[in-house]
């Protein structure tokens, strides 16, 4: 491990608080990683930038919804812990059916990322939100990243991020991918959700009583249906919905292949689509 | 408890199926207990307590979730006066308009062809003449030595002349054109052409995301048939698969650009050559792209029947492009990456070609057998049998079209001379014969054929059938033989040629 490339030096001037850390880009280096973090969010809001930013890697990016279809991985160390991030496909929700949401939501629901940092356009944060909801009825392990806070500024726009967290139930944090603006305090954060050091009680739709109870009937049966499935409340609501996606990802066995597939650290695979996503 | 519940799996259930009157509660926790739950259960009990709930409570579920996001965004956003927007606004409405909007699209494009023409030629020129001097050079040192003729006209008559030619035509104007091109990109200003072209997609009855795909062609055909999975419709998917092929890739346009610089323009007065340069491969482009309309519209009416669906595009806000990232991406990525791929298939077709012309049946190479062989078929396209030749020894790449063409008529012993890429015309001109019409209908049949090696792998793995990849083969060569074999006998019709 090379510690003399590419360290990005922090904005907060205090060198004893805990946010003066390192980040080491590690780029392809995906192999022996501690954690999995994964980008989501909505095309067009700076996830590829902020992979580029993390990893030192050159993905794509492009002024235009879409650019990312496959999924790439990179590596980052921060504080000594390796990470692999995984930039996914931008989605508008994960209800949908087109290919490229559905690796987002694949990986979302079965490759049980210790987190996922739903970057979000701070210029269009509402419609940001529809996605942000879905994925924290997803997993807890969730950090919003308000993305082009300097965008929003200079178009007039202050977002509170405290009312955000507070609203969500899971931490959000204003930066800004291009600059660097804030990527230390995200890092930390996404680290303090992992470790447990920041509780996160995720904002859920609760529905009626009825909707509770169904719920609550379902999930034991999908637990002892597919065994170590996470997100079981998720599959309930959607096979509630007669999700036809899920129907059928149940009926083939996909879901249990998926579950097992995923689990594994499959690295070989990992760096495949990393080269993939560097041309 | 599933395990070890198992071993009384059959016999259990089946009792408890068969009394329908058991209660639900009581069925459930059996198969709970004594059995792990087949998908099918899971599914039908889904079902089961869907009929539980009300009705409308799959809206209640989308709408909670809109009204959510709103409640919470209105909360945490407050607006402290709009500056920039109003201007963002104000483009929008100018590049996105009804009546400016396609010419605003045709005038950025011509003017970035424009300024490739203009800044290509020199360099290329000067890039031609170092690479050959070397060859010559190099020839001159191999034969000092004693090395055996056909060694260096392999290494370098063969090879190496293909590497040069393919740098030199290519280089220049690659290394132009791309760094405009991701400009453009990274400004936002791809998906402003998705909206001013979606109705005509729709007339195609084709998907409007559509256009980003093309879009992406222009840089390369086999990233716009990946890209192609934004768009949701199977059906549209496919269209915009097999139709992505007539916009000319990174690869093809140096192709067009020097044939539009040195053989088109060429005709006209010096003071307009550049413009009529830029304007022919702007043509060009007009032209793949209506048949990119055309033959969507064909396929939606025929084998891939449908309406075409709806969709919302996100115009995104303009962003300031950043430089730096710009010139590696479009240098690096782009330029070194096509111009690599391009040598690698450039040296192998220059043996092929050095070996073609050197091995002698009767008392012509066998590179004049095929081409004569061929020369009828080309005549009717207005072509010749040397430039078809090229074409197929080109099918792994189709950036060393016209390289591998020169390289075929100078490997045919026809032209003995090392000529610049200004002197090219003359050659061609006086010595074998070519027209207007030649240069014409070579362009279009750049514009319109097949799909390189790279692209038809791209499109079998996409849509996982041989039979669309072969397709995509027969509607691109078909179109181009129909196309110019059209214009080649009007034009003789009206004696223009």
């Amino acid at each position: 491990m090379n510690t003399d490339n590419m360290n990005i030096k922090p904005s907060e001037p205090c060198e004893t608080c805990p946010a003066f850390t390192h980040l080491e880009q590690m780029g392809l280096k995906v192999e022996n990683f501690d954690r999995v973090v994964a980008l989501a969010g909505n095309p067009n809001t700076g996830k590829s930038t902020l992979f580029n930013t993390l990893t030192g890697l050159k993905q794509h990016t492009g002024n235009w919804p879409g650019k990312t279809v496959t999924r790439a991985e990179g590596g980052y160390q921060f504080n000594g812990v390796r990470y692999k991030l995984v930039d996914l496909p931008g989605t508008y929700s994960l209800l949908s059916a087109s290919q490229d949401e559905e690796v987002a939501r694949d990986f979302i629901l079965f490759g049980q990322p210790d987190c996922v940092i739903v970057v979000t356009d701070a210029t269009a944060l509402e419609r940001n939100l529809n996605l942000a909801l879905q994925v924290i009825e997803i997993t807890e392990h969730v950090v919003i990243a308000v993305n082009m806070m300097d965008e929003a500024r200079r178009k007039g726009l202050d977002v509170d991020t405290r009312s955000l967290a507070r609203d969500l139930g899971v931490p959000a944090v204003p930066i800004s991918a291009r600059t660097g603006e804030g990527i230390h305090a995200l890092l930390s954060t996404v680290a303090g959700v992992i470790e447990g050091e920041i509780k996160t009680r995720p904002h859920r739709a609760e529905g009626t009583p009825e909707f509770q109870r169904a719920v609550a009937e379902l999930v034991p049966l999908i637990e002892a249906a597919a065994p170590g499935i996470p997100n079981a409340r998720w599959l309930a609501i959607r096979l509630l919905d007669g999700d036809a996606h899920v129907e059928r990802a149940l009926r083939s066995g996909e879901l249990a292949e998926l579950v097992a597939r995923q689990r594994r650290a499959d690295t070989r695979f990992s760096r495949k689509m990393a080269l993939q996503g560097q041309q | 408890m599933n395990r070890d519940g198992r071993w009384q799996k059959g016999k259990d259930v089946r009792a408890i199926r068969s009394h329908p009157e058991i209660s639900r509660e009581k069925r459930n926790k059996h198969v709970m207990q004594k059995q792990q739950p087949t998908p099918e259960d899971v599914i039908a009990k889904a079902a089961e307590l869907r009929g539980t709930l009300s009705s409308g409570f799959r809206d209640e579920i989308v709408k909670s979730l809109y009204s959510e996001a709103e409640r919470i965004a209105r909360r945490a956003v407050k607006h402290i006066g709009e500056r920039r927007y109003d201007l963002d606004q104000k483009i929008d409405r100018l590049v996105t308009s009804p009546i400016f909007g396609l010419p605003i699209m045709l005038l950025l494009l011509a003017a970035i062809i424009w300024v490739t023409v203009i800044g290509a030629n020199v360099p290329s020129d000067l890039i031609a003449r170092a690479l050959f001097w070397v060859e010559e050079q190099a020839a001159g040192l191999f034969d000092a030595w004693g090395l055996p003729w056909w060694v260096t006209g392999f290494v370098w008559h063969g090879v190496w002349r293909g590497l040069a030619w393919v740098v030199s035509v290519m280089l220049p104007p690659m290394a132009i054109f791309f760094p405009m091109f991701t400009i453009l990109e990274d400004l936002g200003y791809l998906p402003r052409v998705a909206f001013n072209l979606d109705f005509l997609f729709k007339k195609a009855g084709a998907h409007g995301k559509q256009a980003l795909t093309m879009a992406m062609g222009f840089g390369c055909n086999a990233a716009g048939v990946v890209a192609t999975r934004v768009i949701d419709s199977p059906r549209e998917r496919l269209i915009a698969i097999l139709t992505n092929n007539f916009v000319p890739c990174n690869g093809r346009f140096p192709t067009l650009i020097m044939l539009g610089t040195v053989f088109v323009a060429a005709a006209f007065p010096p003071a307009f050559a550049s413009f009529v340069a830029a304007g022919s491969v702007v043509a060009v482009v007009v032209i793949g792209v209506g048949f990119t309309f055309l033959m969507s519209w064909l396929l939606s009416r025929t084998i891939l029947k449908g309406e075409a669906s709806a969709f919302t595009l996100e115009l995104p806000p303009y962003r300031r492009p950043n430089i730096l990232r710009i010139l590696y991406t479009s240098l690096i990525d782009r330029t070194l990456f096509v111009l690599w791929r391009a040598i690698q298939t450039a040296a192998p077709a220059g043996a092929v070609i050095w070996i073609l012309a050197n091995i002698h049946l009767g008392d012509a190479s066998l590179a004049q057998h095929i081409a004569d062989f061929l020369d009828p078929f080309g005549y009717l396209l207005g072509l010749d049998g040397v430039i078809l030749l090229a074409y197929i020894i080109a099918i792994p790449a189709n950036e060393i079209v016209v390289p591998t063409m020169l390289m075929v008529y100078m490997g045919t012993g026809m032209m003995t001379d090392l000529p610049a890429l200004s002197e090219l015309k003359t050659l061609l001109v006086d010595i074998h014969g070519w027209t207007m019409l030649t240069a014409v209908n070579l362009m279009l049949f750049a514009l319109l054929h097949n799909p390189c090696a790279t692209a038809i792998l791209t499109i079998y793995k996409e849509t996982n059938s041989k039979k669309w990849a072969a397709l995509s083969v027969v509607i691109t060569l078909g179109t181009a033989f129909l196309v110019t074999f059209l214009t080649a006998t009007v034009a003789r019709l009206l004696g223009w040629a």
